[in-house]
């Protein structure tokens, strides 16, 4: 087995209020294997948007500490909202991260146009966000994701605002861009089936303050199919994860 | 203080649409009733002179150059300190925007200064900085200043978040944060505060060259009033209008260039 990518080590984050502080991650300690892909299942509060914005630098955790094999880690993230910039195209927004990086531009817009067609939007790479649907913008969210070639993709909640049938076409393409490009990933999501469909591992956080409180393998085989639903490991694994989160 | 401001709202498209027809006929019923009402009121031609004398005054300044030279004259003042003004009320903007502590630091000096009438400090601006060009290029600034900066500030404030969020996780340097989300985001509200400076502008220049000047269309004003050459007076107003209006409308067409990622608000 491969050594981990990315180790948490008693992550604790209280966020200053008027009572004595209030806590929202409780000495979260877990790791990541390469190319793994890990979700994170918890109600609401419990701390895994808290955690994400740990992992990706925007805060800075109380006490306790984390670190990524290799050094600082380039970071993909696709948040709840497609959080896409409305004053550039469905392709100038995926060149983003690349033009940070100080990539030349004709270069930058060849990878942008190879992750526009791993996403399925050819035709709408001069679309501007206001004229993509939901599942379009997200899908862009998760190309800009990707082009810079990241160490660890961090999502959350990617397909919380999308519709039942948009969000289980979404699966299937991430699970496929998923398998295409080995990438390491870290998802917080509300939905148990989405977890199970997606995972390697599932990651369960208790009411606030959260706390792991199941590190459930997922052993379903691959590629996973609807049907697969239906059949009573499913059932079982599922049930699991429901007595936890409860 | 400037959190409940609210950037001006863009005309809506239907009335920049409906502009042409529509001002080309309320023109010509204007110039139709002015013409009606110097010729049958009995006014002296030194109160209303009639719309053909100020025509034929409008071309015969043209034509020795005195028009042409006076608004150069304004113009640049205009633009000087539209320019100066507008840079000044943006790094100051940014700064005020990005720390409240600065906020709280110049916000009272900046909402005093506004109670200063511009117009009033002009002759203590012309005597100290002399009937020169640089005294209007001053005044200009001034009064352009401070609704830019309020869009500025504005602007710079409701740059989304999570935006933010996003520049940070790929480790944007604060240049790039700048360059690519800040600017980008907050141009709808600056470009707001630049049409309203524009026309201010104007206005400052104008009020400076009345208040002592040896050259530009206010001056003009001035020159010709006292010689009572009324026609002359109307055609440095109707200049000084066009000039509004184009300045007006560059920066409408800055806007449609550089917005037209917007949604269209109907
Ligand atoms: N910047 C902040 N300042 C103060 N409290 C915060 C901040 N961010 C989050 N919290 C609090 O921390 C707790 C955990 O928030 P977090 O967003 O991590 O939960 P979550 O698990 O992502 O919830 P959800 O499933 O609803 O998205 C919440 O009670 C929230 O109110
Ligand atoms: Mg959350």
């Amino acid at each position: 087995m491969s050594d981990p990518i990315l180790t948490v080590r008693g992550l604790s984050v209280t966020f200053p209020d008027n009572n004595g502080g209030l806590e929202a991650l409780d000495a979260a300690s877990f790791a990541v294997r390469p190319q793994e892909f890990v979700c994170v299942l918890g109600p609401s509060g419990s701390g895994k948007s808290t955690l994400l914005r740990i992992l990706a630098g925007l805060l800075a955790p109380t006490s306790g500490s984390f670190t990524f094999a290799g050094g600082v880690p380039r970071i993909g993230m696709v948040f709840q909202q497609s959080n896409l910039m409305p004053w550039r195209t469905a392709l100038e927004n995926i060149t983003l991260p690349l033009e940070l990086q100080g990539m030349e531009g004709n270069t930058a817009r060849i990878k942008a146009q190879e992750m526009i067609e791993l996403v399925g939007l050819q035709g709408f790479e001069s679309n501007w966000p206001r004229d993509l649907s939901g599942g379009m913008a997200q899908r862009v969210a998760i190309a800009r994701a990707l082009v810079h070639d990241p160490d660890i993709l961090l999502l959350d909640e990617p397909f919380g605002s999308l519709d039942a049938l948009t969000r289980e076409r979404m699966w299937s393409e991430l699970s496929r861009i998923w398998q295409a490009r080995r990438k390491t990933v870290l998802m917080v999501t509300h939905s148990i089936g989405e977890a199970l469909f997606l995972a390697d591992r599932v990651l369960v956080l208790t009411q606030r303050p959260g706390r792991i409180k199941l590190d459930l393998a997922v052993d379903l085989p691959r590629p996973r199919a609807d049907e697969m639903r239906y059949t009573a490991h499913f059932g079982k694994l599922a049930r699991k994860l429901k007595e936890a989160i409860e | 203080m400037f959190m409940d401001m609210k950037p001006p709202r863009k005309p809506s498209r239907l009335s920049r649409r409906a502009l042409p027809w529509t001002a080309v006929v309320s023109l010509c019923a204007a110039i139709l009733a002015w013409e009606l009402v110097s010729r049958f009121s009995g006014l002296p031609a030194f109160i209303l002179p009639a719309p053909e004398r100020v025509a034929v005054r409008f071309w015969q300044a043209l034509a020795d150059g005195n028009l042409l030279l006076h608004t150069a004259v304004t113009l640049s003042e205009v633009l000087l300190g539209l320019l100066s003004g507008t840079v000044a009320a943006v790094a100051l903007g940014y700064a005020i925007a990005k720390s409240r502590l600065f906020e709280r630091l110049v916000a009272p000096y900046l909402v005093a200064s506004q109670a200063i009438p511009i117009v009033a400090i002009a002759p203590l601006l012309v005597i100290w900085f002399g009937p020169g060009m640089f005294s209007k290029v001053l005044i200009c600034a001034l009064i352009v200043f401070f609704p830019v900066l309020v869009n500025t500030v504005v602007g710079v404030r409701a740059v989304p978040q999570p935006l933010h969020d996003l520049m940070r996780s790929l480790r944007a340097t604060r240049g790039q944060i700048i360059r690519r989300l800040e600017v980008p985001a907050a141009l709808p509200v600056l470009l707001g505060g630049l049409r309203i400076g524009a026309t201010l502008s104007v206005i400052g220049a104008v009020v400076g060259e009345l208040v002592g000047a040896d050259q530009g269309l206010g001056f003009l004003v001035n020159t010709a009033r006292g010689l009572y050459d009324t026609a002359m007076v109307f055609v440095a107003v109707l200049t000084l209008i066009l000039l509004a209006l184009a300045l007006y409308g560059v920066v409408a067409l800055m806007e449609k260039k550089l917005l037209s990622w917007q949604e269209v608000h109907e």
